[in-house]
């Protein structure tokens, strides 16, 4: 557990047209009544929304939107590990750090990401712009080693690789999210 | 050439979109099974396919069809398990981020044959931009008629959705999975009921594999017959097997069930060898949960039989020198592979996805983690082994959900296979010390040291 996690964090709060009739979407898919179902999607597209992260605030704002409890939204937020209940980097290198992804060197190139990057895993650099996260099994046993960028996985990583995308983050050439 | 039922189509360019998949054939079995076969018929063929679940566990899926609870009058649902996060299995996101539709037509005719007008797709959340893929699949294919009401003219509504995920290995468990999908936390449910009487919203429900529902379009437009001639024995069809580890060429493979481990592994058309041409040491079939083996009971069984790619052949044995198909999750390990440091991993794993309902998962995941992490960092201790073995004997059968038994089994197995390994990290601390000593010195190299000392 993170001890930081128990500082409180907030930020600006932004549920724009377009936010809320993908939500609306969202909760279409379910029966009436069953609107609570649509509260992992739901909490993907705020917390994309929002730097990737929710704050209690932020929290509570789904609650009221879905018509539920705030504690339900706690409960689900704190269990699924997708969910950032801090600020976190912009670009966070969560690499898979399972069994296949090991036999295939992904330790070793954790340790090179960190020290390029000047940090340790789990915090982000003091810009903001980077973190570093080791994860467990991405599903992509067979292109390893791999790490997960925003939506989208960056596979069979080398140094060289590792290299560029930082270049690439840096001047703002990689896409996080597929909307 | 092995035959191929799922991905004989994967390379046509194109497939991915409608128009493509739809020029290549795709959608007749929605059109030969509504217009032409009752929902029971359909249940029927699958049946004779013997097609068995392809997520894990092997159940027959006709079976489970049947078990479905018709006489309530609730409405049915069929819920298709895309959670795929089982270390090692990467097949079912090869299928829907290249031929999604192939999944969507299976839907149809499943959620068909068991009365279902909604169902879901529920995706792991790490796969964002697949869940994409299938929503524009599911809108293109909804667009063409295949969806919404009264499908063809036949009188059949259904609505098909898919559901994202927020990162939890457990959901891949069908309760779990059924909890999450409405919005909560993880937690298995006690069972019974089952899923089939009480499931989604307390109505019933099927859950199956993507790979499951995807070899149903092929069974409706050939037969069950023709599915079940293909494969051996009890393991009839098509079996996807995502290879990874210290090979040639990881990727996903469908073979025909029967196939020899061995020519899985050696031949040019699936896994084309070691890596570097090093030593085989150990393999996992099937996912991290199944028993690890060392390499004498790979190719062969402990009877001297040629092992299969069968649910059959690698469970041969039992646990004391078998293992399982489980997933098809195919890693390999050469002689620089450190057990004790991959069960440690696998440990870490369990530990982290464990829900936290059951204490002896609860705890135990953790202190298995935690003694095999001071044995591979050598501060092992002699009586280490005994306690790991403990431990996890407490755990397995003592949950409410299989997580707590594959948890139990890596860690068995790797004692059961390479002790010899174990008692040499606790006896040379400073040789371990480094992560990767057996990269520079093989095991093979230093196991001479571990002898039974003269008293």
């Amino acid at each position: 557990m993170e001890h930081n996690q128990h500082k409180h964090y907030t930020q600006e709060i932004n549920i724009t047209p377009q936010l809320m009739e993908r939500i609306n979407e969202l909760i279409s898919h379910y029966p009436e009544g069953k609107q609570k179902s649509a509260l992992l999607p739901v909490l993907h597209e705020v917390q994309d929304a929002h730097d990737n992260w929710l704050s209690i605030e932020l929290q509570n704002k789904v609650a009221e939107i879905l018509s539920i409890k705030p504690i339900e939204v706690y409960e689900v937020v704190t269990f699924y590990t997708m969910f950032n209940q801090r600020p976190i980097g912009k670009y966070m290198f969560e690499f898979c750090q399972t069994s296949p992804c090991c036999q295939r060197g992904v330790e070793d190139l954790m340790d090179y990401t960190c020290e390029k990057l000047g940090v340790k895993v789990g915090q982000p650099t003091p810009d903001m712009m980077f973190e570093v996260r080791g994860v467990e099994c991405l599903g992509a046993c067979g292109y390893a080693p791999m790490m997960q960028l925003g939506d989208f996985f960056q596979e069979h990583l080398t140094k060289e690789k590792i290299d560029q995308l930082i270049d690439d983050c840096k001047a703002g050439k990689i896409t996080l999210h597929d909307k | 050439m092995g035959r191929k039922i799922l991905l004989d189509k994967i390379n046509v360019p194109g497939i991915k979109t409608y128009e493509v998949y739809r020029r290549e054939g795709g959608y007749s079995s929605v059109e030969k099974a509504l217009k032409s076969l009752s929902p029971d018929e359909v249940v029927e063929e699958v049946k004779t396919s013997g097609l068995r679940g392809r997520g894990g566990a092997g159940f027959p899926v006709g079976m489970k069809w049947s078990f479905i609870d018709k006489k309530s009058g609730n409405p049915r649902h069929l819920v298709c398990n895309a959670d795929e996060s089982e270390p090692g299995t990467f097949k079912d996101r090869y299928l829907m981020e290249y031929i999604p539709h192939l999944l969507i037509e299976g839907m149809i005719v499943s959620s068909y044959a068991l009365g279902a007008n909604l169902s879901y797709i529920y995706i792991r959340g790490e796969y964002m931009w697949v869940y994409k893929t299938l929503e524009r699949a599911i809108a293109e294919a909804k667009a063409a008629g295949w969806l919404g009401k009264n499908i063809l003219g036949t009188g059949y509504d259904l609505e098909v959705h898919v559901q994202i995920g927020g990162g939890a290995y457990i959901c891949g468990e069908e309760t779990a999975l059924i909890e999450s999908l409405e919005g909560k936390r993880g937690n298995p449910r006690l069972k019974p009921p089952f899923p089939a009487v009480k499931g989604l919203w307390q109505n019933p429900t099927v859950v199956n594999n993507v790979e499951s529902i995807s070899a149903v379009p092929w069974i409706i437009n050939n037969s069950g017959a023709d599915y079940a001639a293909i494969g051996k024995e009890r393991s009839t069809g098509t079996k996807l097997i995502s290879a990874s580890g210290n090979i040639k060429k990881p990727g996903v493979y469908e073979i025909e069930l029967g196939l020899s481990v061995y020519e899985f592994m050696n031949s040019d058309e699936y896994c084309g060898g070691m890596e570097t041409d090093r030593p085989l040491k150990a393999l996992v079939p099937g996912g991290s949960s199944v028993p690890i083996l060392p390499a004498h009971l790979i190719y062969k069984t402990a009877n001297g039989d040629d092992r299969l790619m069968t649910y059959e052949s690698l469970s041969d044995g039992g646990f004391a020198t078998g293992s399982m198909l489980g997933s098809g999750g195919f890693i390999v390990y050469d002689d620089r592979a450190c057990i004790v440091r991959n069960t440690w991993n696998f440990s870490r794993f369990y530990h982290h996805e464990s829900c936290g309902q059951c204490t002896p998962c609860r705890e135990g995941t953790g202190w298995l983690e935690k003694v095999l992490w001071r044995i591979e960092n050598g501060e092992g201790r002699e009586e280490d082994i005994e306690l790991l073995w403990s431990i996890q004997s407490k755990i397995e059968g003592n949950t409410i959900c299989p997580l707590g038994d594959a948890a139990s089994w890596p860690v068995a197995a790797a004692i059961r296979h390479f002790r010899d390994e174990f008692e040499y990290h606790i006896r040379f601390p400073e040789k371990v010390k480094n992560r990767n000593h057996f990269v520079t010195e093989p095991f093979e190299k230093v196991k001479h040291l571990v002898v039974k000392q003269e008293i």
